[in-house]
């Protein structure tokens, strides 16, 4: 493999697909369990520790709430706060442009070599390998990232690409790679995550201090200020915003806060939502340039990529409040089985179950498949740091698919048609409603189905597989809560029990029955209530 | 006081030993029961699989059947949630499409008097002790949309510790989602089974007889899975905990 | 195969022409994307009143200033914690009567440069000259200049600073690049740091408060504890690019000697 070849998602399958086959890695499995549960626990005593959490994280979300309203003044007052304090501010409407953008600002200063840190916005835009195909080679330094660049892999995770992979799968990625990139790891290196540590330090080592071009993201841009902000932990982000020449930041337009104070919130927020950390060990801040310290040139490329269609929708808008934590990712059940790569995106997990769909649309059989990648348990929004409602833009993405409607795609204003595909599902839909909302009709099937349950199956056939393959069918019980009512209350909807009497209960319905909880013992526990009622068995 | 029971529709299909169990325990506790048989479902498959178009008339429908109810009590965490969080989303989006005001209406006027049972019995009957006899040892599993959207906090666990008999013991993960999210179960058959396996498994690890939910429709997830599973234990809900006495276990 | 070797490429290959839409001018490019991501937004927000100006949305800051109500003594106790706990190793130097008692501040720092055998030692442009007074003259002494290179950088063996402000609930110290603590590579590159903090003066209790101490034109680098990653199986392992070891010394104003 080579500095040329990139890894993509393009072409992956749809959710429920790559998913299916994740939940049969058991190496997969296991890897995800115990990293995420391990950063779940440390999140939740690192959060507990501020008792005004709760009122943080209002302020945060009100705080880019506040932002995104006015996106237009405050990338304006941006751009002028930049450019006074010796930036250079560049707009791209999509990923192409921005990738143009960052590779004539390479080729300028003539160098075919960049340092890169961690950055969503270079994933997403897939920035690497547009540098390839211009012959510039981008140097992952974040060690996750490496991980992932070294094993021709993708990431898998926001905080932590390469979550997917435990210390010995590491281990070998170095021993087999790192000799292809440059220094070879070293020889008899252990799977102790202090040493391939070391083994990364050693490698990059070299990168960064011939590093002529950084590129980076940017966690926080101050509008007021023209500060950029960038959070890590490794000293990786600090080698590539400091030692080179050049520094180019690539940074999603949603990314601007109003004043440097509000950093107060997100800086209290961030560190303890992602690593579980009371702060993280570096964060980085500069403004345009600094004589005799650090670049002297600074570029930032501003980049919209689908953000302002996400913009354009106000319901899903709240979602470009995203810090990027990952601790949605982390405390989601459905994340934590299916990986992260089933997501088929740089934003995987809950919230990229919300961003992709709106950034890239929900055109694509995966990017449709998306909304529904939730069991809507909405653990995700319980801990998110800017209190992003995850599970009501997914109900309201599944909408998009399954129903169409009004959605901006690249800037116009449109009305998307259903996805392909879900003409069956809808018609069963359309059914169901109609049946519901005849409860006459309802009572007649019912009545059906207690009829003929002796003869019910116990394994589904057609698209029921999906659920008797794993689960036992529910036994239908002889008589439906609205008969029993009826049998027994008469027409009396009014609420007063006309014949004072409990009635005969259905047998043990909520699945496997003791012997104590059967029809007889409790006709013969209610002992005089029996009487009177009118029991036609 | 006018109450009414929403039976939901699983109850009514499926569990109508749960809503026998949630008529006898009101009843018990002095309160008298409605049931309008005008009600049917709240819409949450529908809604929740993006079809908010074909939730609107049974939303319709549920503001119109207890109109003359001044208290819905549900058996179900997630139904109540369905009314409570998304009723009102539906009725701004239905006035936002300039489709008038009558299902922001009918939002609210349905919220505000629908209740989950254990906030009935905690919050408006004021009561923990329903005077229950329950000689098992029970597992409690928070379902999702009582424990977040409902934030039903500690009012089931209280009413559980004041029944006699019970022996509650820990259940080990027990805030993570059984898998069953609705559709969810089948679009996403794969991982939703292997969440329910994993809750499965710690259930029966417990040595629990039982594991008491607050809706049925985890039940039919995760009771479908224990029973795969060969596991022993068995899926009961609060209500039917709440319904037996000493002189008539349930 | 290995990654891909600059030469091979042709270095005009890929050059805009005149038939191709690149061979506009960048900036010419960029205006045009600038309105239309502007146009974007502004359609976007089609729901917003015209009216409404920034401040009309409500930020409620209903959050603490500060976590807890302690004496300054307590503040400084809780910075040390906490910078111990995420593996910074704490000093204090007293505040003694001759500068070559063994508990001064020179005397300290002559003694953890010796125990770390530093051979040679970074030294900001402003750093009070008593500081390094007990140091030997063994020990280089290496002034930060323009001239010195990333891999000069690399060859010493220890940095002295002092810093901006240090916050006692996140155990952090911030530097902001002033003249006792040099350009932001100095403390970065060697794989030791000395920080040293006036308590009196620099502790703050929060970030809010620390906040509100620190000048945004500056460029900061803010330090909890030496380098750390939490990359392996999220585990935290610290001791990566920056320096693995960080020395914090808590002082007094006198021992700091501003002479």
């Amino acid at each position: 493999m080579s500095g040329t070849h990139q890894a993509t998602y393009l072409g992956m399958p749809a959710f429920p697909q790559a998913a299916d086959a994740s939940t049969r890695n058991t190496q997969l499995r296991a890897n995800l369990r115990h990293a995420t549960h391990t950063i779940r626990a440390k999140r939740a005593t690192a959060v507990a520790e501020l008792d005004d959490w709760s009122r943080l994280r209002a302020a945060g979300a009100a705080i880019k709430d506040r932002t995104l309203r006015h996106l237009d003044q405050y990338l304006e007052q941006l751009e002028s706060a930049v450019t006074a304090a010796g930036g250079q501010v560049h707009w791209a409407a999509d990923a192409d442009e921005a990738n143009r953008i960052v590779t004539e600002l390479v080729r300028a200063t003539g160098e075919r070599e960049v340092v890169k840190v961690k950055s969503m916005a270079t994933q997403e835009i897939g920035l690497n390998g547009a540098l390839a195909t211009a012959g510039i080679t981008a140097y992952e330094t974040d060690l996750a990232e490496l991980i992932v660049q070294l094993g021709d892999d993708l990431p898998s995770h926001i905080l932590v690409p390469a979550i997917h992979r435990n210390r010995g799968e590491i281990r070998d990625i170095f021993t087999e790679k790192m000799a292809q990139w440059g220094r070879p790891a070293p020889e008899g290196l252990t799977d102790a995550p202090a040493d391939l540590a070391e083994a990364a330090r050693l490698h990059l080592r070299e990168k960064f201090l011939n590093a002529k071009v950084g590129i980076s993201g940017a966690n926080f841009m101050v509008a007021e200020t023209g500060t950029l902000v960038v959070v890590e932990s490794e000293g990786n982000g600090r080698m590539c915003l400091t030692l080179p020449e050049t520094l180019i930041s690539v940074v999603g337009i949603e990314k601007v806060v109003p004043t440097f104070q509000d950093l107060e919130v997100f800086l209290q927020l961030l560190p303890r939502s992602s690593t579980a950390e009371r702060m993280n060990p570096y964060t980085s801040t500069w403004t345009g340039t600094t004589d005799a310290d650090g670049p002297r040139a600074f570029h930032l490329v501003l980049l919209d990529n689908g953000r302002t269609d996400t913009l354009a929708d106000t319901v899903g808008r709240q979602a470009l409040r995203c810090i990027r934590c990952s601790a949605c990712l982390n405390v989601c059940p459905v994340y934590e089985r299916a990986g992260g790569h089933a997501y088929g995106s740089a934003y995987p997990g809950p919230i990229g179950a919300i961003l992709t769909p709106q950034l890239r649309g929900t055109q694509s059989e995966l990017d449709a498949s998306l909304p529904y990648a939730s069991s809507l348990c909405g653990a995700c929004y319980e801990v998110c740091p800017v209190a992003i409602d995850i599970p009501e833009i997914l109900v309201h993405l599944r909408e998009r698919v399954v129903e169409g409607g009004p959605a901006s795609v690249r800037g116009t204003r449109t009305v998307i048609k259903p996805a392909k595909g879900h003409a069956a599902e809808r018609a069963a839909m359309r059914a169901a409603r109609w049946a519901l909302d005849h409860p006459g009709l309802l009572r007649t099937g019912q009545r059906l189905a207690a009829r003929t349950r002796r003869f019910h199956p116990r394994r589904l056939p057609g698209p029921g597989r999906a659920w008797s393959d794993t689960r036992e069918l529910p036994k239908v019980p002889e008589e439906s809560f609205r008969d029993w009512w009826q049998r027994t209350r008469g027409r009396s909807a009014t609420g007063s029990r006309t014949e004072g009497d409990t009635g005969r209960r259905t047998e043990g319905s909520t699945g496997g029955s003791t012997g104590s909880r059967t029809q007889g013992s409790t006709e013969k526990s209610t002992g005089s209530r029996t009487e009177g009622r009118k029991d036609t068995t | 006081m006018r109450v009414a029971l929403f039976i939901t529709c699983v109850n009514d299909t499926l569990y109508p030993r749960t809503g026998q169990a949630v008529v006898t325990l009101l009843e018990r506790l002095g309160v008298e029961v409605g049931f309008p048989e005008a009600q049917s479902c709240c819409g949450q498959p529908q809604f929740n699989t993006g079809y908010r178009h074909e939730t609107e008339p049974l939303m319709r429908r549920y503001a119109t059947a207890f109109r003359d109810y001044e208290y819905v009590v549900t058996p179900s965490g997630s139904c109540a949630a369905m009314v409570r969080d998304n009723y009102p989303r539906m009725g701004a989006k239905a006035a936002a499409e300039g489709r008038g005001q009558d299902l922001a209406d009918a939002a609210a006027e349905a919220v505000p008097k629908t209740y989950e049972l254990t906030e009935f019995l905690t919050d408006v009957l004021k009561v923990t002790d329903v005077g229950a006899y329950y000689p098992h040892t029970v597992t409690y599993h928070p379902t999702c949309h009582g424990l977040r959207m409902l934030k039903l906090g500690d009012r089931p666990r209280s009413l559980l510790a004041a029944v006699k008999g019970l022996n509650l013991v820990e259940l080990p993960g027990a805030e993570e989602c059984c898998g069953f999210g609705g559709t969810f179960a089948v679009k996403n058959a794969a991982v939703s089974a292997a969440m329910g396996a994993d809750k499965a498994r710690n259930i029966t690890a417990t040595g629990a007889e039982a594991v008491c939910t607050l809706d049925n429709s985890c039940q039919l997830h995760i009771g479908g899975t224990l029973a795969r599973q060969g596991s022993t234990v068995r899926p009961v809900h609060l209500a039917e905990i709440l319904a037996s006495t000493e002189g008539d276990v349930w | 195969m290995t990654p891909r070797d600059p030469g091979s490429q042709h270095p005009g290959a890929h050059e805009p022409t005149t038939r191709n839409p690149a061979a506009q001018t960048p900036s010419a490019r960029g205006q045009d994307s600038r309105a239309l991501v502007m146009a974007r937004i502004r359609r976007a927000l089609a729901d917003v009143p015209r009216a409404e100006t920034p401040g009309e949305v409500p930020v409620e800051r209903t959050y603490h200033r500060v976590h807890g109500d302690r004496t300054a003594d307590r503040t400084a106790d809780l910075l040390a914690e906490n910078l111990a706990d995420y593996r910074a190793i704490v000093h204090r130097a007293d505040t003694p009567a001759s500068l070559d008692a063994p508990s001064s501040l020179p005397a300290l720092i002559a003694r953890l440069l010796a125990e770390r055998g530093a051979t040679s030692v970074a030294v900001p442009p402003g750093l009070p000259d008593s500081w390094l007074s007990a140091v030997p003259d063994a020990v280089r002494r290496v002034p930060d200049t323009a001239e010195l290179t990333p891999h000069d950088l690399d060859a010493v063996s220890s940095v002295v600073t002092g810093c901006a402000v240090a916050i006692a609930e996140t155990g952090t110290v911030v530097l902001d690049a002033g003249p006792d603590q040099g350009r932001r590579r100095i403390t970065l590159v060697p794989d030791h740091h000395i920080c040293v903090i006036r308590v009196t003066d620099q502790v703050v209790g929060s970030v809010p408060e620390a906040l509100e101490r620190l000048d945004p034109a500056r460029p900061l680098t803010w330090i909890s504890g030496p380098s750390a990653t939490s990359d392996i199986e999220l585990d935290r392992v610290e001791g990566v690019h920056g320096p693995r070891t960080l020395e914090v010394i808590l002082t007094g104003p006198e021992s700091a000697g501003q002479s």
